[in-house]
This record gives structure tokens, sequence and C-alpha cells, in this order.
């Protein structure tokens, strides 16, 4: 009797373990190779030698500018998208649009890349740019943000349209001032798993940003993101390693930062509702 | 659009744009239908300025449609459809040209399930008290005010008007949603099985402000409670389902609906026999 109530219970505490400890050593490593690298300097001076000296100073700037277009361009985009999904029923052109969404969210990102530099780089003219890259990266998580977006609004307005409507709010109103606000959260974490898909991404940028690593001048310019700069230093070039540890450092510290940002933006909406009144 | 409307009803219903008289809220011939089912068939029924009429019946009956089509949360509900004529205040509210968000400015309503947004105390006034046009800092928290202690919660919250809403109890959830009505000043106010979600002592202080707000609103309860239906209501209005379709088969002052009711199913659901 006591051994069959106590297997389960460890099984699953085994398997949960396993997670913790796979997720604790990946971070270790890196953390314990990395860390050594990473400085002031290191975060503000360009790479030199192909990376294996110097920092990653543009290299930052670029990852901020493909996300800054990425999110600008996603981010109003998925919600527009989302209000109407969000109100539909189950008809023909709504099932259809959840389901190329659904689809468009699985192609592999180096479709994402090749479709993207016809598009954008070549048809549109933009060439290898921070434009380009952060535009198909968009494209990529799009999908993402659309349906995590539907989710949240479509539990808000389970719960609160018909009180909204009850108050006298009008639609429009009840959408931007009740509707979204409670599904902050929701739209919050949608957000940060684009972000977080975005930040990973390398194979859709090599055809589009492209991997030059110094510091660009304009959105027009080429750029190189941090996963792309630990790929080449891991890749490519020998003697990388250290700074490739040192990128990945930066690019976790980026992204605990990003879901803290997120988290706390979500909770601020909760309590505080945010804003003016 | 035939009607069935009393002759008494059609008098008050003519005199009502030049002399008021038609106050409270007038049902004419009333149906509801959610697709190819009938929810209400033929309801009329006239719930009298500041008095306090409970609308019971056994369930599915059409008690909450009938709300919903007062205050026009019907259209809403997808595939939902109403023909007949509401009347609140002599306002027509399905007229063509009469404009849903006016009309729920006039009539408020309170769930079963309290349901604030996930916002803050003060938030959750702020937000409908601006899409009526007051946003000034002072005036919003004199209204908030003004309506928490109407509903005995000022006290209670006074010091954390900026926690999050969801952080009260149910019982206080359901006095911040009626504080949330309230503070629109309507002429009217549906509530939907009220203190049926909540633990018998918050119930109790909701049903006593709910009667203490008499005279001042004209009120409509759908209630499942029958006690309390007598204890709070000035009519009672009993539907039931009959051919598909909930129908009003009773409405009178309470003491005679319960006394003497004229409906043998009215007789044997205030006995407890049916429904």
């Amino acid at each position: 009797m006591r051994d069959r109530s106590l297997a389960p219970v460890l099984v699953v505490w085994t398997a949960a373990a396993i997670v913790a400890a796979a997720f604790a050593w990946i971070v270790g490593d890196v953390l314990w190779r990395g860390l050594a690298v990473v400085s002031p300097g290191f975060l503000a001076s360009a790479p030199a030698s192909g990376g294996r000296a110097g920092g990653i100073g543009p290299v930052i700037v670029s990852t901020v500018g493909i996300l800054a277009v990425c999110l600008g361009a996603a981010a109003p985009l998925g919600l527009a998208a989302a209000v109407p999904l969000a109100e539909a029923g189950g008809g023909g052109f709504p099932r259809a649009v959840r389901a190329s969404l659904d689809v468009l969210a699985g192609v592999p990102s180096i479709v994402f890349g090749l479709f993207g530099h016809l598009l954008f780089c070549r048809w549109l003219g933009l060439g290898f740019s921070i434009l380009a890259g952060g535009l198909t990266l968009a494209c990529m998580v799009l999908p993402l943000l659309v349906r995590s977006s539907e989710q949240g609004l479509r539990a808000a307005r389970r719960q609160h349209a018909a009180s909204a409507a009850a108050l006298g709010l009008s639609r429009p109103a009840a959408l931007l001032r009740v509707l979204v606000p409670a599904a902050a959260p929701a739209l919050a974490v949608g957000l940060v798993l684009g972000i977080g898909r975005a930040l990973a991404e390398t194979a859709a940028l090599l055809f589009t940003s492209g991997y030059v690593a110094r510091m660009p001048s304009s959105f027009l310019d080429s750029g190189r993101t941090l996963s792309i700069h630990v790929y080449e230093l891991a890749m490519n070039v020998p003697g990388g390693t250290p700074h490739a540890y040192g990128t990945a450092v930066v690019l976790i510290g980026v992204l605990v930062v990003l879901y803290q940002g997120a988290a706390a933006i979500a909770g601020r909406f909760n309590a505080e509702g945010g804003g003016t009144p | 659009m035939t009607t069935l409307a009393s002759p008494v009803l059609s008098a008050k219903a003519a005199a009502g744009s030049t002399a008021g008289a038609a106050r409270g809220i007038a049902v004419e011939n009333l149906h509801v239908r959610y697709g190819e089912r009938a929810a209400l068939a033929g309801v009329s029924a006239r719930f009298e300025p500041g008095a306090i009429t409970a609308v019971v019946g056994p369930s599915g009956c059409g008690k909450s449609s009938l709300l919903a089509a007062i205050n026009r949360l019907t259209d809403l509900a997808p595939r939902c459809r109403v023909s007949g004529r509401v009347r609140v205040d002599g306002l027509d509210a399905h007229a063509p040209d009469t404009d849903p968000v006016l009309l729920r400015r006039r009539v408020g309503m309170i769930f079963q399930k309290p349901n604030p947004f996930p916002f803050s105390i003060r938030r959750n006034f702020a937000v409908s008290l601006r899409a009526r046009g007051i946003r000034r800092r002072d005036e919003v928290d004199g209204r908030l005010e003004t309506a928490l202690r109407a509903v005995g919660l000022w006290d209670e919250v006074a010091d954390r008007l900026r926690r999050p809403a969801t952080e009260l109890s149910g019982g206080q959830q359901q006095r911040l949603c009626l504080a949330r009505a309230l503070a629109l000043e309507p002429d009217a106010l549906l509530l939907d099985e009220p203190c049926s979600a909540l633990d018998p002592i918050s119930g109790g202080a909701v049903e006593r402000l709910v009667r203490g707000l008499r005279g001042r609103l004209t009120m409509v309860v759908v209630t499942h409670n029958l006690a309390q239906a007598r204890r709070i209501a000035d009519a009672i209005a009993v539907l039931w389902l009959r051919d598909g379709a909930g129908r009003l088969i009773e409405h009178g002052p309470t003491e005679r609906v319960f006394e003497a009711p004229e409906h043998p199913l009215t007789a044997a659901y205030v006995r407890g026999e049916e429904g």
C-alpha cells in the first residue's frame, strides 16, 4: 500500500528534478564559461579579430534594432488581427484564418528566411538590412502573437463583455478600456514568447539581416544579432568559443530581463490598472 | 407587430411622453428566440417605478432572457432575435433609433457571479464613469465614495482603493458591483440572482441593500429563492416553460400571488410542489 502510493510521487518528482537539472546544467555551463568574458568593456566595444577579441557592442545595437522592427510591426498587427478573431465564432473564414496561422507557426524558420530574403531584400529592395531582418522575424512571430492574443481576448470577453456592456460602455470603449487591459497578462505572455523566439532565431536572419558585425548606422544597414554572433563564433571562428559563451550569457541576461519586464507590466495592469484612470 | 397590451397600459404609454406617467418598465408581447429555440413567448408585464418585482420560476423558463431583453444584452448573444416592445421610462428600448449604450446607462445590471473588472477598485468605477464623460479626478472620487458608502463598503476598502478588486471576498465584490452600477445613477436596476453565488451572510447583506433601494429605482430581481422573493418584492412575476417557451403565467402583488394565486401551477409552485 505504501509502495503503491509512493511510486507515482517518485516518478513525478524524478521527472521534475531531471528538468530542473537540465536547465541548471545548461545555464550553469554557460555562466561558468561565459561570465569571465563579460565586462563593461565587452558590452561596449566592437568585435576584433573576427570576434575572438573585443566585445559585442554593435551586435547588441543590431539585436535591439531588429527586435524593435519586429515588435513594431508584429505587435499592433497581431492585436488587430486577434480582436475580430476573438469575437468571431467557428465560421468558415475565421476557421480558415486560424488554421493558416497554426500552420504558419509550424513552418521552419529557414523557410521564413527564404521568403523574407525574396520579399524584403530583393523585391522591396531593402537588401541585407536590420529592417529586412526585423520584418522577416515579424512574419515569423505573428502567428504566435495572434493566437495567444486571441486566447487572452476571448477569455476576457467571456468574463467581462456582458458587464462592460451593462455598464453602458460602447464596444470600442469596452475593448480598449476593459477587454485589452484585462487580457494584458495573456498579451504580455504572447509578446515574451514572441521575443524569445525572435531572439533565438538565426536561420531566418542569415538571409535577411546578414551578419555584418560593424556598428549599424541606420535600419538599412546589415546587422548581426546575438544569436548569430554565437553561431558564427562557435561554428566558423577557430578560437571563438570563449566569446561565444560570453555572448550567450548576455543573451540569457536579456531574456531574463524581458521576462521580468513582461511579468511586471502584466502585474501592474492587474493591480493598478495602469496609466490614467 | 401585434400588441396584446391592456387598455390601461396603452393609455399610460400614450400619455408617457408628456405626463411622465410611463415611468417604470413596460414589456409588451415580448418574444425572445435564440436561433430556433424560443426562450420567451408573448410576455407582457409592467414593472412599477420604484418597486421591486421578483421574477421567479423553474430553471430554463426565460427569466434571464427577460432581463437581457430589457437592457438589450440580447444584442450580444449570437443569433438572438427579439420582437415585441420594451419601454424603460418611456424609452422604446428595441426601437431601431435607440442607442443600446444610452439605454444601458439608464438601466444598471447585477449578475449572479460578482464580476468586477480585474483592475483596482477605483478603476472599476473610473472606467464606466469616464465612458459617461466624468473624468475629473475629484468628481470620480466623490461618486466612488458616495456609492461605496451606499453599499456599506467604504470603511472596508477606503485604504485600498488602488488594490485589485479581485482581492475582495465574493460578498464584497458583489457589493462593489452594486456600487459600480449605482455610481452611474441609473433609473432602473436588473438583478440576476444577485445573492445565489454568495454565502448566506453576504447574500443577506446584498438583499438588505436591494430592499434599501426601494422607491429610488425600478428593480427587477430574478431569483430562485421564493422566501427571498417574498421578503423583498412588492410584486411577483411567475414565468413557466410551456409549449417550448417561457411564458408569464402570473403577475401581481406579492401577498396576492402567495396567498391567492390565480394559476394552478403558481399555487403548486409556491407550495413547493412544482418547479
